[in-house]
């Protein structure tokens, strides 16, 4: 006899698909796996610029860990601390890496604000974060309203196992997709209307994928407002140490700290060392919370997603030295700002604009619209698949992004060395010379017919993408040194 | 309709329910139609039919209201519904609300919203708050406050409630100060410059959030070589999570809907409560196994259980096993794994086995995992699965390294993408992989583990009963399971923990009450002996001694 086990004995959960990764930011990544670029073994195929991470200053890093063999405790160097940290399992984290992480993120914001330790609670990268956030403050069907465009992992971070919902929030490219508070007024209202609760709103600060910081007075309206409204105010300020020029960024820690009106039970801040520091293979994700019965349940939950006690002590003891962290960041953002400027400058004589008004992140805000057929998301959609599959870049496309005005695309190039990113600006400049050419013939048969099926097939790349962060070990940069 | 699976869904509109009663007086005979209603509606199949007819009622009832309530300023919005609404992200339509529309009219309709108030958290939020701390919490706030030590506070909390084990502690780190130098940075090996810039992005960069393959296969020879070779894991079938905690609430998550419940030998590890229930709105069936019988399982209870929860209308997806079981350290035997898997078949649901404890058993008898039964019985693989903890036998709990390993591909797929909310950091992967790599230290540690608990084990157990303490007999694990129920007052849960307090604050020692583990019987206490070394023993035994003469004298 064969008992086969029925496969609705699975959960919703397990057999949805609220993991969000029929999407085709997570399609560009299948591509690129399938066919990855490398200078000479492959110097055909696709390079990664969907990946927002921060390769730029490994060196830094490296030099200070060679100079600091203690600080990974395993070393005969480090060994005094051994015993105390193997076997350490306290979900408060270790003292020292409390410490070392508020220091650290007051430095980032230039000294300005303070953080308590007693507030940070850990968690498996900014993704645990969120999530624990969300089952903090919302309840299955309750909502979150969120600006877009926005991070498309939000919609599984937040979403998934929670059940709650995210409310886009409309913005309009022609002032520059800033947040405004009608829109948020509007979509407040409309939430309403449905009878949907909204719990709270959702902002990146700066913006993932526009690299925009938010100004001072769009900050304070937006405390006022859900101090209006007594929602919950989640800062994502994990790009926070990556604004590469003027103007500074201002945190929401900042702005409580002003002569303003505003429950401070009703505010926390999400960050994470993978994008400030590059060090998403830590899975260092941080909760600060005004709210104590929210620090208290996120502490219990942060037994979900421990760090590593023995990364716990090597973060604590790079980022307590302050002559390195200093010196890193301030190198860091020089490093971004002249990649920044030499991508857009490339772009910029290829005839490509991009978002003027961003100054930080990995990855740059650029308006393709012009080489649409129509202003659709087919239309969006189209282009992307020539993109990925004849220029052979992996970009994200603006609708994964939720974002309505079609024709933007969000390119990463924090995560390559200069030479890949040139064989990238070049492709992009031999494409748009085409585009202008062919544009004047008659339009040609629709040749991505069949990988469009290819892409829409079941999850048969699964076991290559596991993740839509982290599918890889090698990204390109790497390749390239190999 | 269970109590509880209502009292989930209605939490969130607590408030509003209550400014109900108010506002009409017909609103607890609403009520009286929502509450089974909304049982009905959220997914109990076969009682579709049923439900129309109630629904119809209560949809005339909704008319009826409305029209006596149409001059509230709140109702307004609703029969002018705007269509372009800002519709629901894309997963509403799964959500457990999808026929609630005479739900979330009513909401609407009875509950005046104020934009000010106290600021709202999730249930679980003020569940946890209502429910205060659990002994389990308040003994480790007093260790951490006061704790114990030999020359510097010998009059401070000893810990006996935390599931560590510092036996083998001077073997690992024997092991870092002769490998260690290029473990760090050494990753897939070879040195040379290149090599090493290599490694730095090996760890820094992202990595497949459910582990590195080579740790993955280091974990299968290491789980192989624990098992006495008798079974070989395959690391395909393996994910690695931020520990055991993460790896059972991912499987939680995946086998059982909200509302579903799991069947649970009681007495069980505390932490369940939080890993299988908390988060995922999954419940527990305790299956009460009793002292007659050193607590060991039989399918006899399974069965009043899963009845039982037929009867209360509960879904069951699944038996969760402890083995070797925690507190109580008896090992399952192959007969008992065998008629398991006939019951799972019979039922067609899970089976979880918890094998953390796997290292870490002690006696003469055979532990025999389920992984071993399924290489051979191959055809029903699909309900297994294998929830393991590295971090525990090798005395590095701090270091965090879960395994769920299942032989589902559906389940194994689902936990890959939740893996990315609890993943292992990469350094500390690269440093197991060269210590599990060496095959020498790794027999060396599991024999030595095992010599060392059953030591500690022994005079553990003989420094109790010299006092008249007799305890479970037990085959693994870090603790022992003690009888005290002869030094309680009252033959009750209230007695138990009064004699908690007094253990915890007169005698200064963080144990754990057998009501924490939802044991019936009460008088029952788990002690974690691993964490001390011999000479602790006589100090733990001393300050026993003072509260069971006071007992004692007192009765």
């Amino acid at each position: 006899m064969v008992f086969k086990l029925n496969s609705q004995l699975l959960s919703r959960i397990a057999s949805g698909n609220g993991h969000g990764e029929d999407s085709p930011y997570f399609d560009g990544w299948k591509a690129y796996e399938a066919d990855p670029h490398h200078p000479t073994e492959n110097p055909n195929g696709v390079i990664q610029m969907g990946l927002a991470e921060n390769q730029l200053c490994f060196d830094l890093i490296q030099d200070w860990l060679k100079k600091n063999p203690k600080a990974s405790i395993c070393t005969p160097e480090g060994l005094n601390e051994f015993r105390e940290i193997a076997i350490f399992q306290d979900y408060h984290g270790l003292p020292e890496f409390r410490n070392a992480v508020a220091n650290f993120m007051g430095k980032v914001r230039g000294n300005r604000v303070t953080y308590d330790p007693d507030r940070i609670v850990m968690s498996g990268g900014a993704t645990g974060a969120h999530e624990t956030i969300a089952f903090c403050l919302a309840d299955p069907g309750e909502a979150f309203l969120v600006p877009t465009p926005y991070y498309p992992g939000f919609d599984r971070d937040l979403r998934w196992r929670t059940g709650i919902k995210l409310i886009p929030v409309d913005s309009d490219s022609s002032n520059n997709f800033k947040v405004t508070i009608e829109a948020l007024e509007n979509a407040y209202e409309m939430a309403q209307l449905d009878n949907i609760k909204v719990k709270g709103l959702l902002i990146t600060n700066p913006s993932n994928p526009l690299g925009t910081i938010l100004d001072r007075e769009t900050l304070r309206s937006i405390v006022r407002f859900i101090n209006e409204k007594n929602i919950h105010l989640v800062c994502d300020e994990i790009y926070a140490a990556t604004v590469f020029s003027q103007p500074d960024f201002i945190s929401v820690a900042e702005i409580l700290q002003e002569d303003i009106e505003c429950n401070l039970d009703l505010v926390h801040v999400v960050y994470s060392l993978s994008k400030d520091m590059g060090f998403p293979g830590l899975r260092v994700g941080i909760i600060y919370s005004y709210n104590d019965a929210v620090v208290s349940c996120a502490r219990k939950m942060s037994s979900f997603g421990l760090v590593s006690t023995q990364t716990q002590y090597l973060v604590a003891s790079m980022l307590s030295d302050n002559e390195f962290v200093e010196k890193f960041i301030r190198e860091s953002k020089r490093r971004l700002a002249a990649r920044y400027r030499v991508f857009t400058h490339g772009l910029d004589q290829a005839g490509i604009k991009c978002l003027k008004t961003s100054n930080a992140g990995l990855f740059l805000w650029m308006d393709l619209s012009g080489l649409l057929k129509e202003q659709t998301v087919e239309a969006e959609m189209e282009l992307w698949r020539v993109i990925i599959h004849e220029v052979k870049l992996n970009v994200s496309p603006g609708c994964s992004f939720h974002c309505l005005k079609p024709g933007w695309f969000r390119v990463c190039f924090a995560n390559m060395d200069d030479q890949t990113m040139h064989v990238a600006l070049s492709r992009i400049k031999t494409f748009v010379n085409k585009e202008a050419d062919t544009k004047k013939k008659p339009k040609k048969s629709l040749r991505w017919q069949g990988s469009l099926k290819l892409l829409n097939t079941p999850r048969i790349y699964d076991d290559f993408i596991n993740s839509p962060h982290s599918p890889i070990p090698h990204s390109p940069l790497v390749r390239a040194r190999n | 309709m269970t109590r509880s699976r209502l009292s989930r869904t209605r939490s969130s509109q607590h408030d509003e329910e209550t400014k109900q009663t108010t506002t009409t007086s017909s609103g607890g005979t609403a009520m009286r139609v929502i509450v089974p209603l909304q049982g009905v509606v959220q997914g109990r199949g076969g009682l579709f039919l049923g439900s129309v007819i109630p629904c119809a009622l209560f949809y005339f009832l909704q008319l009826y209201l409305r029209g006596k309530h149409c001059d509230d300023p709140t109702d307004q919005g609703d029969p002018t519904r705007d269509p372009n609404a800002p519709s629901p992200s894309g997963s509403a339509g799964k959500l457990a609300e999808l026929p609630g529309f005479p739900r979330n009219s009513s909401r609407n309709l009875l509950s005046p919203r104020s934009p000010r108030g106290p600021v709202l958290l999730s249930g679980r939020v003020n569940e946890m708050v209502k429910s205060g701390d659990s002994p389990y919490y308040a003994g480790l706030k007093k260790v951490l406050e006061d704790p114990y030590d030999e020359a510097g506070n010998p009059n401070g909390v000893i810990q006996l409630g935390m599931d560590e084990n510092k036996l083998t502690l001077d073997l690992v780190e024997e092991w870092f100060v002769e490998n260690a130098k290029e473990a760090i940075l050494g990753g897939g090996g070879g040195g040379g410059g290149e090599g090493e810039e290599l490694s730095i992005s090996g760890i820094a960069a992202y990595q497949p959030s459910h582990g590195l393959m080579q740790l993955k296969v280091a974990v299968a020879g290491f789980m192989s070589q624990i098992m006495e070779n008798a079974v070989s894991f395959d690391p395909s079938l393996m994910l690695l999570t931020a520990g055991a905690n993460p790896a059972i609430e991912m499987l939680s998550f995946c086998l059982a809907d909200s509302g579903n419940a799991f069947l649970v030998p009681t007495p069980y590890y505390p932490g369940f409560d939080r890993d299988v229930k908390w988060r995922t709105g999954v419940e527990i069936i305790p299956v009460p196994c009793r002292s007659a019988d050193n607590f060991s399982l039989s399918i006899a209870a399974l069965d009043r259980g899963f009845n039982q929860a037929k009867k209360r209308g509960l879904k069951v997806r699944g038996i969760l096993i402890s083995n070797p079981s925690n507190p109580v350290g008896n090992l399952l035997n192959r007969e008992t794994l065998y008629s398991l898997l006939d019951f799972a078949r019979e039922k067609n649901i899970h089976i979880v086995s918890n094998e953390i404890f796997a290292g870490s058993t002690h006696g003469s008898e055979e532990f025999v995992s389920m992984a071993e039964l399924i290489d051979s019985n191959y055809l029903d693989r699909d309900r297994v699965h294998i929830v393991y903890d590295l971090s525990k036998d090798l005395s590095l709990s701090g270091f965090r390294v879960g395994v769920i390993y299942s032989f589902n591909n559906n389940v194994l797929a689902a936990a890959k993408k939740l893996t990315r909310f609890s993943s292992v950091s990469a350094p500390s992967q690269h440093l197991l992989v060269s210590l599990l790599s060496d095959t020498e230290f790794v027999q060396k540690s599991i024999k030595n583990n095992r010599v060392r608990l059953q030591k500690m084990y022994v005079a553990f157990v003989a420094g109790l009963k010299q006092l008249g303490i007799e305890c479970a007999k037990s085959n693994g694990g870090f603790s022992c399971w003690a009888d005290m129920s002869e030094l309680i007052n009252s033959y009750s849960v209230k007695g138990e923990l009064e004699l908690w307090d007094k253990l915890l604050n007169t005698a200064k020692l963080n144990v754990t009450p057998g009501s924490c583990c939802h044991c019936i019987e009460p008088g029952w206490f788990q002690f974690f002996f691993a964490n001390l070394t011999e000479r602790d023993i006589p100090v733990v035994m001393n300050r026993i001694l003072k509260i069971v003469s006071v007992c004692k004298a007192s009765s």
